[in-house]
């Protein structure tokens, strides 16, 4: 059913239309997020990533970072932009890292504007180009530039051009925007593994709000990069028996 | 101190260079004397030389005050004197400004036929025309060799019939060669340029040295030498000029699209794109101004250049002043790639990467090349050296990366600190053990688990040794007891750094832990240091934050 939608909507951009106006979806994982969000996450949106918190920065990137494997087929370029001062303040995005999340940093092309409005405006010209698979735009604060008009026009040009955008917002309050989803997150304990090693990156996430479907609900979730999927995290606390088949044998769930 | 240049009126008055500048007061009381800048002479000269691009691309500078043009090709010539070489020599640069009140008339003759001097007098006269309205004083000489034409600039003093008389005449210091040399010729009699030339070249040689003959040789056109310019020549290179200056940018910018069209046709003809296109502009006061822009795919679509140097214009830090108005535009594509004719695909593969490219050369061109980046794996265990982030419009398609090991969460951070962040352990376990808790920006985090140390040792194959003399022990002899990592405690040594007794920073070992605190943030620290081995007092650090 996706791909045939996939299909038309794409015919429809080669010949010039608006593609229609239901969304294609990228199914996340977990079922009872998918329900909530109706298939998955909507391709072609503006989606907007609040981190829970300053520190949950990078639990909020990571986050984006999955979404973006999961919208993107396989080797569409996927654009970051990310302010320079976000780039000293909070850590270099580190191509390792990418690379352990399961995003091939190849495809990755990062933007460093010296200023949110130039931010902004790069933004709207890699939002409009199709064949970018995902953008990740990443702004601190809450500057000045990034208004409802803004976040309107980001959106407007992510429908006709396919492009899905994550807008990660750290140490920001949400405010009126486009977006099609709203979310909340908050890195959670993890799953521990052999030896008390800490797991895979788990995240505590919140829908706030969603365009023309019920709100709210919460979840904790696992990234699984093998499968490149979510998966539920069992609740902090539970003691989680280790296999006793070593390392390769996998924790039962709690 | 000594009087390096004079004026004329001060020539007149009988000093000369080389006086000491007591002296110089003494006889000419109410002498005016500035310092000597060889820095801003040089750069003037720079200035000058860049004017000088208008008649020919290849310029040379002759340091102090010359610059040697090559006008091959330049002049329509029925002779059968292949090459040609302009000297402007700068006697006296009177002033560093260039308020430029200039006659425009003779200069529309020079130009009939776009691009192309009537003869090589006209090239002279529009030379001198222009330099001397930019108020330099000029000496011009013309010759087949670049060294006769530096020595006829510097040297001639009388007018000759014609040019073989006139390096014949020229005294022997027009060699430029040392003073010793030069006392020894004059002192064998020989004068003049016509003395040496007559003779046999191999007792020349064998008395005064084979330097003395190749100069000789040079000057009077027997060995072939040629000037090397400033700039390399660029493949393709197309020009307008007008006879009335365009006074507005966007006139400027139509005629580079103009010019972006015929080199579009050229490089059709010879299946090539080109990947950088600078346009310059040239004021008619003799200031230019260039702006160049590159592309990630090599491009023949005249579209491409002309979208792009709006881009660049738009993003100037300091806009373009038309001044008076440019009088001559042109474009050069330094180098051609091969680009052979494409068709398109129907479901679009090629069009999209296509369309990637051209999305990156916009954003290059107008933030900067360097923030539009893309990652290159490095060969090194060094977690900040692992990656390099350089310019996308280099890297149009990047080689894939290895994938991580299979069924481990992920072990480098996202977030990468460089250089490393210090935090304050208020709890660790001594001496190998992980921290407890520590305070990283005015939060303490209390570690719930851990995994480590995962230990990172510098390249210690990289260190050079300060002293080779002595080396420390460790290098040639390891002690037993000590495994290979401890090999690189010896002291780093600059590569560049000679002096002995500066203490040299030590290469220490890295302890990293993967810690995640109660509340779930996960952390990458590290120990700086083994413990009592290579530093009594281990710092903590913070190097990367994972999601």
């Amino acid at each position: 059913m996706d791909a045939l939608c996939a299909l038309r909507n794409r015919i429809a951009r080669i010949e010039g239309r608006r593609p229609q106006d239901a969304p294609v979806h990228a199914p996340l994982g977990i079922e009872s997020l998918d329900r909530a969000l109706g298939g998955g996450l909507a391709r072609a949106r503006l989606h907007e990533l609040f981190a829970a918190e300053p520190a949950d920065g990078p639990a909020a990137a990571g986050f984006a970072a999955m979404l973006a494997r999961l919208v993107v087929p396989s080797a569409a370029p996927l654009l970051w932009l990310r302010q320079e001062d976000a780039e000293r303040a909070g850590g270099g995005l580190s191509a390792s890292g990418l690379a352990q999340i399961g995003i091939d940093p190849a495809r990755l092309v990062l933007l460093v504007p010296p200023d949110p409005v130039r931010l902004l405006r790069a933004a709207a010209d890699v939002v409009r180009c199709p064949p970018v698979g995902a953008a990740v735009i990443e702004l601190w604060q809450q500057p000045r530039a990034l208004d409802l008009t803004a976040s309107r026009r980001l959106a407007v040009a992510a429908e006709e051009s396919g492009v899905t955008v994550l807008m990660l917002r750290v140490d920001a309050d949400p405010a009126p925007s486009a977006a099609h989803t709203r979310w909340r997150i908050a890195s959670a304990p993890s799953t521990v593994l052999e030896a008390d090693a800490p797991g895979h990156p788990a995240f505590a996430i919140e829908l706030l709000r969603q365009r023309g479907r019920p709100d709210g609900g919460r979840w904790r979730v696992e990234w699984d990069r093998e499968q490149a999927a979510f998966r539920d995290a069992p609740l902090p606390g539970a003691v989680v028996p280790v296999a006793a088949g070593g390392p390769e044998a996998a924790p039962l769930r709690a | 101190m000594r009087v390096v240049a004079l004026d004329a009126r001060a020539l007149r008055l009988g000093l000369a260079p080389g006086l000491t500048l007591a002296d110089a007061r003494a006889r000419i009381p109410e002498l005016a004397a500035v310092d000597h800048d060889p820095h801003a002479d040089r750069l003037w000269l720079e200035r000058i030389a860049d004017g000088c691009d208008r008649w020919t691309p290849m310029v040379a500078l002759d340091p102090p005050d010359g610059v040697t043009l090559d006008i091959t090709g330049c002049v329509e010539s029925f002779t059968l004197r292949t090459r040609k070489s302009v000297r402007t020599e700068l006697v006296e640069v009177p002033s560093f400004s260039s308020t430029v009140q200039e006659e425009r008339q003779g200069f529309d003759r020079l130009s009939p036929n776009g691009g192309m001097f009537g003869s090589e007098a006209l090239l002279a006269a529009d030379i001198e025309h222009r330099l001397t309205a930019a108020g330099l004083t000029l000496r011009l000489a013309l010759a087949d060799t670049p060294e006769a034409a530096q020595a006829l600039a510097r040297f001639q003093s009388l007018p000759a019939a014609d040019e073989a008389q006139a390096i014949r005449r020229l005294p022997v210091a027009a060699l430029r060669l040392e003073e010793e040399a030069e006392t020894a010729l004059r002192r064998a009699g020989l004068k003049t340029i016509g003395d040496l030339a007559d003779r046999p070249p191999a007792p020349l040689a064998a008395r005064f040295g084979e330097a003395m003959v190749d100069a000789l040789n040079r000057l009077i056109g027997r060995a072939d030498s040629r000037i090397s310019p400033r700039r390399a020549l660029p493949a393709l290179m197309f020009e307008r000029r007008f006879a009335e200056p365009l006074a507005r940018t966007d006139d400027a910018l139509a005629v580079l699209d103009d010019l972006a069209r015929e080199a579009a046709v050229a490089l059709e003809e010879r299946h090539g794109g080109g990947r950088r296109f600078a346009g310059r502009l040239y004021r008619s006061d003799g200031a230019v101004r260039e702006i160049a822009i590159e592309t990630g795919l090599p491009t023949r679509d005249p579209a491409v250049p002309a979208r792009l140097f709006r881009e660049r214009i738009d993003a100037l830090a300091d806009p373009i002043d038309p001044g008076f108005g440019f009088d001559m535009i042109r474009l050069a594509v330094p180098a051609i790639e091969p680009l052979a004719a494409t068709q398109l695909r129907l479901e679009g593969g090629r069009v999209a990467e296509e369309a990637m490219a051209a999305l990156v050369d916009r954003l290059s061109i107008r933030l900067g090349r360097n923030r539009v980046r893309r990652f290159v794996a490095q060969g090194t265990h060094i977690p900040e050296q692992q990656a390099l982030a350089l310019p996308a419009v280099d890297l149009p398609d990047p080689a894939p990366w290895p994938q991580p090991p299979a069924g481990e969460p992920p072990l480098r951070p996202l977030h990468l600190f460089d250089p490393p962040q210090r935090i304050a352990v208020t709890m660790s376990e001594v001496p190998d053990g992980p921290p407890l808790r520590f305070r990283w920006r005015r939060t303490v985090h209390e570690v719930a688990r851990f995994e480590g140390p995962e230990r990172i040792a510098g390249e210690w194959w990289r260190v050079r040794v300060a002293r080779l003399p002595d080396p420390p022990p460790s290098v040639l002899r390891p002690s037993p007891g000590r495994d290979a990592m401890d090999c690189d405690d010896e002291e780093l040594a600059d590569p560049t750094d000679t002096a002995p007794n500066r203490p040299a920073e030590p290469l220490l070992t890295r302890d990293y832990f993967r810690v995640e605190d109660v509340r779930g943030r996960r952390f990458w620290l590290f120990r700086h240091g083994l413990y009592e081995r290579e530093t009594d007092a281990p710092d903590w650090n913070v190097h990367g934050l994972f999601a």
